[in-house]
């Protein structure tokens, strides 16, 4: 497979000067330059990593490549196609907030999409059936999310997701309400299905070990405007698991990382660095 | 049931029982209050009668029809209002003080473009009850969450799904405060407006037995729409309760 | 969020909203013919020869006066009572139910049970004034009391405040966003209830004004009296509302 920093393929998806500012809220105040230029591509099947510090424009970087918000300027690319504040097919998104459905039961929510798009019953019910046992919510497909802890129902999201086989899979802090140990599992449950998949996945994630562990290639934004300020290659084997936190180059890695970010974390919470 | 729930029964019947001894023992005159008993006594005999069979039935016609215009209405115009921004902007001061507005004045207005049927009465139970399902219907679809709106944009829906399939049932907690509301006012509107101006139905009925000194029927009438708007509350809570239960919202 | 309009847009688009109201009067006026609905000038016209008038001004006096009895009655009442089952839990799960019930009720069947009771006269009317309003003011602060977040209960005890201290500066301005509109529903249905009241248990005040030129089918004094009462709420109710809003604002969390 791919060696260390090259890609696994042709560019699936790509950024040139994108950049994002909101008009003011209110008069009187000034706009808010959120995020840019970014120039990024992400080569097909890659693993992509995206740490930086809080408000720096994570988030809007996502919803521009899923199509949810145009860029003020620059352009974004999706399998040859530009993007442009419509969401192209084969693009899935997994939120940063919890965005499951309380009007409908776990098996509801995860049809939802492909009832959407007209896949008839037998082929959605076995997708289901699958995708929540792939998730470990078979015994909770009756039951509604406000019966559910936090992070089962950001499986539910996941699962939602993933049933529509998306070919570029965004996640926004997905895991950022669970404890240490579940989300070095599901951490596992995401490279397997992304190995299984094939999929290309943007991860974007504060927590900097985890971005460590499960990427081909991480971006290190600045504080906003987000910018890359640094692209660190992982060099992990495709077929890997949480257990190369115990390697050498895993303590490097997550070093690197951090030096790059200690400066703009400082700069985001509005310290002289 | 709760706690709560038993209490409350308990109560009731206690608030009850005082009210049947304070009467039986002639405490108060029986030209002011009846006993509860004789209340229940009275009430039967006119059901079983059958003689205010036809204001039983043209009262809570024009309360369902009233119920049905001002709820359905209210939630029609409550999604075209949100999506003009501007129009809502300009209409919320008029909305918050509608109802400072003593509508029944405008009955003989109404009389005159509707004639002498049961529309005005409907039409006053209508406007009685629209605003609050408005003021509900913004409410609800002010808070539906945006994540959910993108959800709905990236299986690219089209308007009509996304308020049927999203923006309604993110609403449904606040759309049944509404409901509730638009349920009492059209009770309230049309009773009322019997009561005060129109020569049938159930308000008018109270009103002729108050002015004929027929104490017990009026108190009969008078437990019989308590027993129904009651009855009325509790199935619309049970409902409310057991959607809200499933989406943890219950207290 | 959407952007804030400019104030002259704001306040432009009320008006304009209100002019086309009108002029859907005068139109419906015309449809109508004179007798049935009277159009805005002479209603306006009407209107100020009633604000002329001794005898209105006696009537108007006298609604004032049954209105305050009533709103002090109304909105001290339901604060008191309202606060009170909020801060007793069992006591408010126990009671809402109930007023929801009372609110839903008719109460203008109840007219006969009040006059038989206080007789014509001032009383009557405040008492049918102060039932109207007492439930809904009573139904909001005990919402606004129940719903006040936990954890600022907590830091008022870690910080030892003594109960009135801590009434006085966590309590009251937690809740008192709802509690201003609970006060603004009362307001409008104890004016209600007043008005329903002077129609039928007294000879003076604006409702008797009101159901006597109904009785006459005095249409014009009808639609002047209307109008009077609709600019005196929409002001007051106004008033609170702007109120009622810089309160929600400041309170308002992202
Ligand atoms: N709709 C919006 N209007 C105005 N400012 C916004 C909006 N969305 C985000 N921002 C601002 O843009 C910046 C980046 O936000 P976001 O992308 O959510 O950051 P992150 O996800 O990295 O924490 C923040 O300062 C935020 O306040
Ligand atoms: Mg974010």
């Amino acid at each position: 497979m791919a060696g260390p920093g090259t890609r696994a393929g042709a560019a699936h998806a790509v950024l040139r000067g994108v950049t994002r500012i909101f008009p003011p809220a209110d008069r009187g105040q000034a706009p808010v330059h959120a995020l840019g230029p970014v120039d990024l591509d992400l080569a097909r099947g890659e693993f992509f990593g995206v740490v930086g510090p809080s408000g720096c424009g994570k988030s809007t970087l996502l919803e521009i490549l899923a199509g949810l918000s145009a860029p003020t300027e620059g352009s974004v690319t999706f399998e040859d196609t530009e993007v442009r504040g419509s969401p192209p097919d084969g693009v899935g998104v997994v939120f940063q907030e919890d965005a499951s459905f309380p009007w409908l039961s776990v098996w509801d929510n995860v049809a939802f999409g492909l009832r959407r798009a007209g896949i008839d019953s037998a082929e959605t019910a076995r997708r289901v059936d699958h995708a929540l046992g792939f998730m470990g919510l078979t015994g909770f497909a009756r039951a509604y999310p406000a019966q559910l802890s936090g992070g089962m129902r950001q499986r539910v999201c996941i699962a939602r997701t993933l049933v529509l086989q998306p070919r570029l899979i965004l996640l926004d802090e997905p895991f950022g309400a669970l404890d240490q140990q579940t989300r070095l599992l599901m951490g596992d449950e995401l490279l397997r299905l992304w190995r299984d998949t094939g999929a290309t996945v943007l991860l974007i994630t504060h927590a900097l070990d985890e971005a460590a562990m499960l990427s081909d290639r991480i971006g290190v934004m600045s504080a906003r405007p987000g910018r890359f300020i640094d692209m660190v290659a992982t060099g992990w084997p495709r077929d890997r698991d949480s257990t190369i936190v115990s390697d050498a180059a895993f303590g490097e890695i997550t070093a690197r990382l951090w030096s790059s970010l200690r400066a703009e974390s400082l700069k985001a919470l509005g310290a002289v660095p | 049931m709760t706690r709560a729930g038993w209490i409350r029964i308990a109560i009731v019947l206690g608030a009850i029982a005082a009210l049947e001894v304070v009467t039986q023992a002639g405490l108060v005159s029986r030209h002011t209050i009846i006993p509860p008993t004789a209340m229940a006594a009275a009430l039967w005999g006119l059901i079983g009668s059958g003689e205010i069979m036809p204001d039983i039935t043209k009262t809570l016609s024009n309360v369902a029809a009233a119920f049905v215009l001002s709820a359905g209405g209210g939630f029609v115009l409550g999604l075209l209002i949100h999506a003009a921004p501007r129009l809502r902007r300009a209409l919320d001061p008029l909305l918050a003080t509608y109802y400072a507005v003593p509508f029944f004045v405008f009955y003989p207005l109404l009389i005159v473009i509707f004639g002498m049927s049961d529309l005005p009465i409907i039409v006053i139970g209508f406007l009685f009850g629209v605003v609050a399902m408005i003021i509900a219907t913004l409410n609800g679809l002010d808070r539906v969450p945006r994540v959910a709106l993108k959800v709905a944009r990236l299986s690219r829906m089209d308007p009509v799904s996304i308020a049927l399939l999203i923006k309604f049932p993110a609403a449904t907690p606040y759309l049944f405060t509404g409901v509730k509301l638009a349920v009492a006012y059209s009770f309230i509107g049309v009773i009322a407006s019997e009561f005060i101006l129109s020569g049938a139905g159930l308000g008018f009925a109270i009103s002729y037995a108050y002015n004929n000194f027929d104490t017990p029927r009026m108190y009969a009438l008078m437990l019989f729409i308590l027993v129904s708007v009651t009855a009325v509350n509790m199935v619309l809570h049970t409902i409310e309760q057991r959607m809200l239960r499933r989406r943890g919202l219950a207290r | 969020m959407t952007q804030r309009a400019p104030a002259w847009q704001r306040y432009g688009d009320s008006l304009a909203l209100l002019a086309g109201l009108v002029v859907l009067w005068w139109l419906l006026s015309r449809w109508a013919g004179e007798e049935a609905l009277t159009g805005p000038a002479e209603t306006l016209a009407r209107a100020r020869e009633l604000l002329q008038s001794r005898r209105f001004h006696g009537h108007a006096t006298e609604s004032l006066t049954a209105l305050g009895y009533a709103l002090l009655l109304a909105a001290l009442g339901g604060l008191g009572l309202g606060t009170w089952l909020g801060v007793r839990r069992l006591a408010g799960q126990v009671a809402e139910p109930i007023l929801v019930a009372l609110y839903a009720l008719p109460k203008i069947t109840l007219y006969p049970v009040i006059l038989l009771i206080f007789g014509l006269g001032l009383p009557a009317k405040v008492a049918f004034g102060a039932i109207h309003g007492v439930i809904p003011v009573t139904i909001f602060t005990l919402n606004a009391v129940r719903t006040i977040r936990p954890v600022y209960l907590k830091v008022a005890r870690s910080l030892r405040l003594t109960p009135w201290q801590a009434f006085r500066t966590v309590w009251l301005p937690a809740a008192l966003p709802e509690i201003v509109s609970g006060q603004r529903v009362g307001f409008a249905l104890t004016l209600l209830g007043v008005l329903i009241g002077e129609m039928f248990a007294s000879q003076r005040g604006v409702g008797f004004v009101l159901i006597n030129a109904i009785g006459l089918n005095d249409v014009p004094t009808i639609m002047a009296a209307a109008f009077l009462l609709a600019v005196f709420a929409a002001t007051v109710s106004a008033i609170l509302l702007k109120i009622d809003r810089a309160l929600h604002r400041r309170t308002a969390r992202a």
